[in-house]
C-alpha cells in the first residue's frame, strides 16, 4: 500500500491488519507511562490542513509522535498557501523537503487524488484525511474499529447512518468501507440530503429514521451543518431535528446493544440530542480513541519497512 | 485578403463531398475556376488522391483570448489551429479582458484577424455591459462597426433574466442578429463542478443538474417564438435539451437554431474517475445516453452544427485539483477527427452531412455569405480537404495553441485535414500552416 486516497483502496484483508495492528497498537500502549514506540523514527511526517479541524489533526499528531514520526504541521494560513501557491507546489515542497507521508485535508473533492498523481515520482505516501465530500476513509476505519470492538464481527450487522449523507465524506468512506466488511448498510436523510444515484449504492436507503431503527445494530449521526437550511435543503433546524435527529426516545427504539456514532463535531440539538450525546450508548469518545490507534496502524502500513515489528 | 495574388491551384484527384470517381479542381482568383478533368497548368499543383473536398469549415464558438489572455491563446495561434483544422471561419466569444462589449473591442479583434489572414475571425459582441446580465450593451454600434458583429452572446455567462433575453431577441431583430445563448441558471448551478449524477455523486463533486440548461432553452424558444427573435442555442449537452428543441423547432415566428460541440459528442462523466481537470468543462461532460442522443439529434438536424467551444487554459489553470480548475478545452484542431469518429464511422452522417453540421450550417447561421456554399464552378474558394484514411495521435504539445492540455491527449483519432484554403490562398498543407 503506497497512499490511502479511498476506502475502496482497501480489501479485506487490509482492513483487518489495519485494524488488527491498531489493537495491538493498543494492547501495547495500555497502561504505559511513556507512549513512545520506535516503530517510526526517522519518518518525517506532514500534515497539510487546509480546512479547520481538531480531532484529525490531533488524532494523527499524536498518531505520528508515540511512533516517533517528526510529525510537521502545516496549515493554510500559516504557510505560503495564504500567498496563493497551488496545491501542486506545496505537495511538490513538502515532498522535497523530505516528508515521507503527507496527510492532507482539502476542501477540493480528490485534492488528495491529484497530490498523490503529482507526487507519482517521489518516495512520498499521500494519507486522504478528508477531501472534499468525497472520502474520508481513516474515520471509516475507526469507526469500523469502534464498531467492532462493540459488536464483533460486522458480517451482517446492520448499521443505520442518518444525516446529510449528500455533503457527507464519512458516510462515502463509511459506505464502502462498511460493505466490504458484510454490514447491511441502511441510509436515512430526506431526499434533498441523499446523492443522486444513492439507489445504485451497495446500501439500503429510507426517509423514515423511526422505521430503520428496529433491528439495527449501531447507528451513525453524521453532522448537519445549519447553514444547509439557506441552500433549501430543509425548512428549518428545528424541523429537521423532529425528524432526524437522535433523541432519547429514538434512542430507546434501538436495539440495546446497539450502540450511538458520531463522526464529530456534533451539534446538539440538532442532528443529536444533548442526553443522547452523553448517554453510554454514545462511543464518541471511543471513537477519538480509537482514532489514534488506526492512524498509527495507518502510518505504520505506509511507512514502515516490512522488517519492523509493532 | 483578396486571394487574387495566390495564383492558380491545381488538386488532383479529390472526390467533392467523398463521392463519385477522382475528379481535378482548378482554383483561380479565389474562386472554383474548373471541376472534372482539367488540363490547364497551375502555378500549384497538390496531389490530392484519394482526399474529401469540403466546403471549409466554420466554427461559431472559439474562445481566442486575446485581448487579456495571450498567454494561453493569440488571435496568431488560433488561426494556426483553426487553417489545420480545416476552418476558414471562425467566430470569437465575447468574454475576453476588456470584453467584446462596444465596437472598439470588437474592431480590435477583427483587424487583428484580417493581420493574421489565415481564417476569417469574426467577433461576437457581448450582449450585456461587462457581460453582467444587468443592461443591454450597444449591440447596434457593434453591428455597424467594421466588425459587422452579427453574433452576440454572453457565453460563459448566461443571459439568466428572462426580461433581458426577451429584449435582447426583440433589439436584435432590427439587426439581423442572433442571439447565441450559454443555457445555465445559476440559480441551480452554484458550485456546480460536475454533470449532476451518479459519477459525480460518487465522487463528491457538486451536481451541474440537465434541467438547468433544459428549462432555459424552453423558455428561450418560446421567448424566440413570442418576439420572432433568432435564437441560437450554444453547447447543447443534454438529450433533454434535444427534446426540448425537437418540441419547440418550427412552432412559433422565432428561428431557433443550436450547436453541440465535439467532447459532448464523444467524452462523458465516466472521465472523472482521475480527477483531471483536462475533463472540467462548462456544461460538464454528461452522460453516454446523452452523448448518444446528442449524435441522434444532430443527425436529424435537430442540432444544426459542430462548434467547438475551443477554450484554452494555461496549465496553472487545469493541472490543479478539480474545485480549481477553469473548465474549458482545445477543440479546433481535434474537432473534424471527433465528429469522423462519432458521427461518420458510425454511420450516422457521410460526408455530405459533415459539410452540412461543420460548414453549411454554421455559416448560414451566421449570414456569411462567402462561407459554407457548395462546391460549385464560380464559387469561393473555401476549402477543406480531408483524408479519410489517415489516423493520428493527438498530442496537446503539439497542437499550434499555446495551451497544450487537451482531453484527447494520447487518444487515436481517424481522419487528418490535409489541407484548407481561404480564398483561393493555401492556409494549411500537410499540417503546416502556410502564411
Amino acid at each position: 500500500m503506497r497512499h490511502l486516497l479511498s476506502a475502496s483502496d482497501l480489501g479485506g484483508e487490509d482492513v483487518a491488519a489495519i485494524l488488527d495492528t491498531a489493537d495491538k497498537l493498543k494492547q501495547t500502549l495500555l497502561g504505559r507511562e511513556v507512549r513512545k514506540l520506535p516503530t517510526l523514527r526517522g519518518r518525517t511526517v506532514v500534515t497539510a490542513f487546509y480546512e479547520n479541524s481538531t480531532r484529525t489533526r490531533v488524532s494523527f499528531e499524536v498518531a505520528g509522535k508515540w511512533m516517533s514520526a517528526d510529525v510537521i504541521n502545516v496549515s493554510a494560513t500559516g504557510s505560503s498557501v495564504g500567498k496563493g501557491e497551488s496545491l501542486r507546489d506545496t505537495a511538490l515542497t513538502l515532498a522535497a523537503a523530505g516528508a515521507d507521508c503527507v496527510v492532507l485535508r482539502h476542501p477540493a473533492s480528490g485534492a488528495a487524488r491529484r497530490v498523490a498523481d503529482w507526487l507519482a515520482d517521489h518516495g512520498t505516501s499521500v494519507v486522504n484525511a478528508g477531501d472534499g465530500t468525497h472520502e474520508h476513509p481513516t474515520q471509516a476505519l475507526l469507526d469500523a474499529q469502534t464498531l467492532r470492538e462493540s459488536l464483533g464481527e460486522l458480517t451482517g450487522r446492520r448499521i443505520v447512518i442518518v444525516g446529510d449523507v449528500l455533503h457527507s465524506r464519512v458516510a462515502r468512506s463509511n459506505v464502502r468501507l462498511l460493505h466490504r466488511l458484510g454490514a447491511e448498510v441502511v441510509l436515512v436523510a430526506p431526499p434533498t440530503l441523499l446523492p443522486t444515484g444513492v439507489r445504485d449504492w451497495p446500501v439500503r436507503v429510507t426517509h423514515d429514521l423511526d422505521e430503520s431503527l428496529e433491528g439495527a445494530d449501531a447507528v451513525m449521526v453524521l453532522r448537519v451543518q445549519a447553514e444547509r437550511m439557506h441552500g433549501s435543503f430543509f425548512p428549518s433546524a428545528r424541523e429537521y431535528a423532529i425528524a432526524y435527529g437522535l433523541n432519547e426516545r429514538r434512542l430507546a427504539r434501538l436495539p440495546e446493544h446497539a450502540p450511538v456514532l458520531h463522526p464529530g463535531p456534533m451539534i446538539r440539538g440538532m442532528e443529536i440530542s444533548h442526553a443522547v450525546a452523553d448517554s453510554p450508548r454514545s462511543l464518541v469518545t471511543d471513537q477519538v480513541r480509537n482514532g489514534v490507534h488506526v492512524r498509527m496502524a495507518v502510518l505504520y502500513h505506509l511507512l514502515a519497512g516490512e522488517e519492523t515489528a509493532v | 485578403m483578396s486571394g487574387t495574388d495566390a495564383g492558380t491551384t491545381l488538386f488532383r484527384g479529390v472526390l467533392p463531398y467523398g463521392e463519385g470517381e477522382p475528379v481535378d479542381v482548378l482554383v483561380a482568383d479565389g474562386r472554383i475556376a474548373e471541376i472534372g478533368r482539367v488540363t490547364q497548368r497551375a502555378d500549384r499543383v497538390v496531389d490530392a488522391q484519394g482526399l474529401v473536398a469540403l466546403p471549409g469549415f466554420v466554427d461559431l464558438h472559439t474562445h481566442l483570448r486575446e485581448p487579456g489572455r495571450e498567454d494561453t491563446e493569440t488571435v496568431q495561434t488560433a488561426s494556426e489551429a483553426a487553417a489545420l483544422g480545416g476552418y476558414t471561419a471562425v467566430f470569437a466569444m465575447a468574454n475576453t479582458d476588456p470584453v467584446a462589449d462596444n465596437p472598439v473591442i470588437v474592431e480590435y479583434v477583427w483587424q487583428r484577424g484580417r493581420d493574421v489572414g489565415l481564417v476569417d475571425v469574426h467577433p461576437i459582441g457581448a450582449v450585456s455591459v461587462g457581460l453582467r446580465g444587468e443592461r443591454l450593451a450597444e449591440l447596434g454600434a457593434m453591428a455597424r462597426s467594421r466588425a459587422g458583429v452579427r453574433l452576440f452572446s454572453d457565453d460563459g455567462h448566461c443571459v439568466s433574466d428572462p426580461l433581458l433575453m426577451r429584449r435582447a431577441l426583440e433589439y436584435t431583430r432590427a439587426l439581423g442578429g442572433v442571439v447565441a445563448q450559454h443555457a445555465e441558471d445559476p440559480r441551480l448551478t452554484g458550485g456546480a463542478q460536475a454533470h449532476e449524477g451518479p459519477a459525480a455523486a460518487e465522487r463528491g463533486l457538486a451536481g451541474w443538474p440537465a434541467p438547468a440548461e433544459e428549462s432555459v432553452v424552453a423558455r428561450d424558444c418560446l421567448l424566440a417564438h413570442h418576439t420572432g427573435g433568432r435564437l441560437h442555442v450554444c453547447h447543447v449537452s443534454t438529450a433533454g435539451t434535444a427534446d426540448v428543441l425537437r418540441w419547440a423547432r418550427g412552432r412559433g415566428e422565432g428561428t431557433i437554431t443550436a450547436e453541440v460541440t465535439p467532447h459532448h459528442l464523444l467524452l462523458t462523466d465516466e472521465r472523472l474517475a482521475t480527477y483531471d481537470p483536462v475533463n472540467k468543462v462548462n456544461p460538464p461532460l454528461r452522460t453516454a445516453a446523452d452523448t448518444e442522443a446528442l449524435r441522434t439529434a444532430l443527425a436529424e438536424g435537430v442540432v444544426d452544427c459542430v462548434a467547438t467551444d475551443h477554450a484554452p487554459h494555461a496549465p496553472q489553470e487545469k493541472d490543479t485539483e478539480w474545485a480549481c480548475a477553469r473548465p474549458g478545452m482545445l477543440g479546433l484542431q481535434t474537432a473534424l477527427s471527433v465528429v469522423v469518429l462519432t458521427m461518420v464511422e458510425t454511420g450516422l452522417l457521410d460526408w455530405r452531412g459533415v459539410a452540412r453540421v461543420m460548414s453549411e450550417r454554421p455559416a448560414e447561421i451566421a449570414g456569411l455569405a462567402d462561407q459554407g456554399r457548395p462546391l460549385r464552378v464560380g464559387e469561393p474558394a473555401n476549402l477543406t480537404l480531408v483524408d479519410p484514411e489517415a489516423r493520428w495521435v493527438v498530442r496537446g504539445g503539439e497542437l499550434a495553441s499555446i495551451a497544450d492540455n487537451t482531453p484527447f491527449e494520447g487518444m487515436e483519432l481517424p481522419a487528418t485535414v490535409a489541407a484548407t484554403m481561404l480564398r483561393g490562398r493555401l492556409t494549411s498543407l500537410d499540417g503546416k500552416v502556410l502564411s
